[in-house]
């Protein structure tokens, strides 16, 4: 079966400056992936690189065999992939529901019809609210999403990026910030609506990742030094010694 | 379960209500453009109706771009003007070749002249946003008012185009010729414009408009190019603002490059900005406040302008959401009930605020005359009293109003704002505010 | 526009004599009218690279330059003028920076560029006030009037000589402080990274007011040391401010050397347009008379110097069209 997700020899400078060097990562249809590692290992630069913010300086990155490198965000998420940001982005003067039914639209068909009223699409309005029950924030549907909680927000944004009902999700640090209740909110609602969907997430909270992921990738000075399951990398020394340092004789 | 039973009702009658309320605004409109030349029957009130309708439906369309999309342009005008322009070739070719297109279906071909420029430049206009855009419609928008200069057979020159729209054929039996017919035409014109207008922005376009003005990264991730979004909301914009200077080359048979200008296109941008961006409502009260300010302030100052420009800046620096936005600010209160505890404050502040202002504008005025050498001859009629000009007891009451209206309404401002946060905390209370 | 205007009615030698003489005049005047922009577009840059503000109002500070300019050199004489104009200009800039701009920061850039478009507008409305509309009669200080040398058969004014002068000594200047001194140092950084030269404990808002009365400061001098060679008049700001914006997207947004090379470009391909009196009618002659009056016939017979005024616009459609980035630019909107 084609892997969902494979990056070939991706490297990305800037300038003259090497951010990703030889990045090799494959993962399968319906796994759950962690991508964790120190603080500038070039995470978020990986996402950017996948999601087609930034175009690899060289290097093949395909998403269900089909190539994605050097596209536009917006086709490769017509292909199927769509992900979330670190920091939150959602459509602040908008209500949760509106914030919803926008990233609803593309995917029902509706494109850039001028000539349709939105609020009389029955598959549209359906799934806006099936999707605001998945996240509970069904009680808060007429709310500028400026105006959510913090946590609100996080689960907003996790809302708008599964809405479109792509089968490859990328997931940016989901629960920073959040506190230890919210966070196992997150991990539960994560779970619940990757159910049979890949799954790519970039975490520092270890709790989430060991409880989360079926494989991890280590990613040190833009290389992955490590990748496996939970209890592999658990115990490889090369992972102790990047987040820990080297042992002092 | 009482509580459940009694409130599912509410639910439904809220709904009905809403939908009532919603087309009774409409009707309502509709109603008032019909009855108001039999109310202001003179014909200066018309010209102003027919120029008032005009600009709604110019500051509606500009607001396509700006409220709507985001898109802040320096050059809307030329849409403006092509629509003139193809307006009034049209009306020349219809009377020439003896066409049986009577004179109301004009506008439509003074849309697609919008239109077509619009598809013609968009596509590289909208290649980029925000500021970027800003400069680039004024270059593209002086480029096109230019270029009209050169290209004299199409655009006339300096003159313009001329046309007679009483030859063209009759419909209903009007010609076309009195004031009142024309008003009438552009009310209807109006009134399907709006509605159009309306209509666009609940449909899965316009909420992609307003997801790409709130943040065009995003939207790439839900799967829309924000670049088509903006050409197409861009040519609908175009596509409005023509009819509206179809309407104009009627109204005045004439078009000439003064359509295409930047000051036309500060104008709409003036207009919309200061009526409120952020509702479907704002633009129109903004389009009738400045065509009003502009008929009746000509006539009794020579520096209008400048008034414009400072009721501009005052607006972008302490209320950016217009004048909807004020109004709109303070529906909270009222459904709470307590606009009551604000009013007395505003009230009290109208006094000072007013003394200053007289104060500015009795400077202004002296200014303007002194410089014109009209100092000892001329008088400022302020409220019904009398200044002359060049007397220093003008511009000493100017400095005294101007130094003292300040102090004491900076004083009154700030009980407004104590005043509002009191309410504010009582409407949160009572569940009406976020 | 720099127009070459031969001083004495000499009958040229030759025809290569002309076209020689035409491109030496018109390349000193371009140059001229480059350093010009250039003094102008610096500053623009500069305020949008650090605050991110594009300043609709830098061609009101021009013109502000030039009307003060030339008021003080009708009570206490150019000399002082030069001096006094500008700091007054700058004066303003503070101003509206302290008053204005830092209150609607919050807002947003929209918000900010609207602010400073009501203010060119005020600006120009309050300028035809006080003045009126029609040119003032602002001079060329006798000091300088007098023919600095002759090229060819036409003499070149030694006042066009002292601006090109003063332009360039500015532009080192610039250099120099910004390249070299303490103050340069933290202005360059806060080009690129305004939040954390804040986090290093500057004060941020008092850079901001330097700055943004540099650039008007700048823009003044400009308009005192331009009003006796061009034409000083209430309309100069718009005549302008569209051409300025044309140089800094030209040349990329936020990149001095490419506004630099912009301004130059933009400069000499103005110039030779006016200067070149051509046109397809000219060259190949009149066309068939049954063509009638049309758009063709109109193409055909405009002369170059009667489009020199639109042509910076046609090269924002084709640098937006090739490289939408302009041609030194790095910085996204």
């Amino acid at each position: 079966m084609t892997a969902a997700i494979e990056i070939n020899a991706v490297e990305k400078r800037f300038g003259n400056v090497g951010i990703i060097h030889d990045l090799n990562l494959s993962i399968a249809q319906g796994e759950r992936h962690a991508i964790i590692g120190p603080n500038g290992a070039g995470k978020s630069t990986t996402f950017n690189l996948v999601s087609g913010h930034i175009a690899p300086t060289s290097g093949e990155i395909r998403l269900n065999g089909n190539v994605i490198s050097g596209l536009r965000p917006f086709e490769i998420n017509r292909h199927g992939l769509s992900r979330s940001f670190q920091v939150t982005n959602v459509f602040a003067r908008m209500t949760v529901w509106e914030n919803i039914r926008c990233a609803v639209l593309w995917a029902t068909g509706h494109h850039y019809a001028f000539w349709k009223n939105v609020d009389n699409l029955p598959v549209v309005r359906r799934r806006t609210a099936e999707i605001l029950e998945d996240i509970h924030l069904t009680h808060r549907r007429d709310v500028p999403a400026g105006l959510l909680t913090y946590a609100e927000q996080r689960e907003l944004e996790i809302g708008i990026t599964i809405a479109g009902g792509a089968s490859v999700i990328m997931l940016d640090e989901p629960t920073a910030g959040m506190s230890r209740a919210e966070t196992e909110r997150a991990v539960a609602l994560i779970r619940r609506l990757t159910e049979g969907r890949t799954l790519v997430i970039v975490e520092h909270d270890m709790g989430v990742v060991f409880g989360l992921a079926d494989r991890i990738s280590v990613l040190v000075y833009g290389r992955i030094i490590a990748s496996g399951t939970p209890e592999e990398i658990r115990s490889d020394p090369k992972v102790r010694e990047a987040y820990l340092g080297e042992e002092a004789y | 379960m009482i509580d459940a039973a009694t409130s599912v009702p509410k639910v439904v009658v809220t709904a009905r209500a809403q939908r009532l309320r919603f087309y009774g605004v409409w009707v309502i409109a509709a109603v008032a453009l019909i009855v108001l030349p039999f109310i202001f029957s003179s014909g200066g009130s018309l010209t102003s109706f027919s120029l008032i309708g005009i600009s709604i439906i110019f500051a509606l369309s500009y607001n396509i771009l700006l409220g709507q999309t985001g898109l802040l342009s320096f050059g809307h005008a030329v849409h403006y003007g092509f629509g003139g322009f193809l307006a009034i070739h049209v009306m020349n070719a219809v009377t020439a070749h003896e066409w049986s297109i009577p004179l109301p279906f004009i506008p439509l071909f003074g849309g697609i002249g919008g239109l077509l420029l619009a598809l013609v430049i968009g596509w590289v206009m909208t290649k980029r946003a925000g500021t970027v855009f800003a400069m680039i419609s004024l270059g593209i928008g002086e480029l096109v008012a230019s270029s009209s200069l050169i290209l004299r057979s199409v655009f006339g020159g300096e003159s313009g185009i001329t046309t007679d729209r009483t030859a063209l054929p009759h419909m209903l039996g009007w010609s076309f010729g009195p004031q009142i017919q024309i008003y009438y035409l552009i009310a209807f014109w109006l009134m399907i414009s709006a509605i159009a207008m309306y209509a666009l922005t609940r449909t899965p376009l316009g909420r992609i408009c307003n997801a790409v003005r709130d943040n065009p990264e995003r939207v790439e991730f839900i799967g829309y190019d924000p670049h088509v979004v903006r050409y197409i909301a861009y040519g609908f914009a175009g596509f409005f603002a023509g009819i509206a200077g179809g309407l104009s080359a009627i109204n005045f048979e004439i078009a000439n490059s003064a359509y295409l200008g930047a000051a036309q296109s500060g104008i709409v941008l003036f207009a919309t900005f200061i009526g409120g961006t952020a509702y479907f409502f704002g633009p129109i009260l903004g389009a009738i406040l400045v065509t009003y300010l502009q008929l009746g302030l000509t006539d009794v100052t020579t520096v209008w302008q400048l008034y414009f420009g400072i009721i501009f800046i005052g607006i972008v620096m302490f209320a950016p959401g217009g004048i909807a936005g004020l109004l709109m600010m303070h529906r909270p209160l009222v459904r709470s009930g307590t606009l009551g505890m604000v009013i007395p404050s505003y009230l009290v502040a109208l006094v000072p605020t007013l003394a200053l202002a007289c104060g500015v504008i009795l400077a202004i005025e002296s200014v303007a005359r002194y410089a014109q050498g009209e100092g000892s001859g001329s008088n400022i009629d302020l409220l019904g009293v009398p200044f002359n000009a060049a007397s220093p007891l003008t511009w000493f009451a100017a400095a005294i109003l101007i130094i003292g209206g300040f102090f004491v309404a900076r004083i009154s401002w700030r009980r407004i704002a104590q005043a509002w946060d009191r309410a504010a905390t009582v409407a949160r209370d009572r569940g009406y505010l976020a | 526009m720099l127009e070459f205007v031969p001083r004495n009615n000499a009958i040229p030698d030759t025809s290569e004599c002309i076209v020689l003489e035409l491109i030496v005049i018109s390349t000193i005047n371009g140059v001229l009218f480059g350093m010009l922009l250039f003094l102008l577009s610096s500053g623009l840059t500069v305020i949008f690279s650090m605050m991110g503000v594009l300043n609709f109002a830098h061609a009101s500070f021009y013109m502000l330059g030039a009307f003060f300019g030339f008021q003080l050199t009708r009570w206490i004489g150019f000399w002082p003028a030069l001096v006094l104009a500008p700091l007054l200009v700058g004066a303003i800039g503070m101003a509206v920076e302290r008053y204005g701009l830092r209150s609607i920061h919050k807002h947003g850039h929209v918000a900010e560029l609207l602010l400073t478009f009501g203010l060119a507008f005020a600006i120009e409305e309050i300028v035809s006030m006080i003045w009126g509309k029609s040119p003032m009669d602002y001079r060329v200080p006798a000091l300088l009037d007098f023919p600095a040398f002759t090229v060819f058969s036409t003499n070149y004014p030694a006042y066009k000589i002292f601006m090109l002068a003063v332009s360039g000594a500015i532009f080192v200047a610039l250099l120099i402080t910004l390249k070299r001194t303490r103050v340069g140092l933290i202005v360059q950084a806060a080009l690129t990274h305004p939040n954390m030269v804040a986090h290093l404990g500057h004060n941020v808002g008092r850079v901001f007011m330097l700055v943004f009365g540099v650039g008007a400061a700048l823009a003044g001098v400009a308009g005192v040391i331009a009003g006796p060679a061009l034409v000083t008049q209430s309309d100069m700001a718009t005549l302008l401010g569209p051409i300025l914006f044309v140089v800094i997207v030209f040349g990329g947004l936020g990149s001095l050397s490419g506004a630099f090379i912009a301004s130059l470009f933009i400069g000499l391909v103005q110039t030779f347009a006016v200067a070149l009196n051509g046109s397809l009618a000219g060259a190949f002659g009149p066309l068939d008379p049954s063509f009638g009056p049309s758009i063709i016939t109109d193409i055909w017979n405009v002369t170059i110097s009667q489009i020199a005024p639109i042509l910076p616009y046609v090269l924002l459609v084709l640098i937006l069209i090739v490289r939408p980035m302009g041609l030194m630019g790095s910085r996204e909107t």
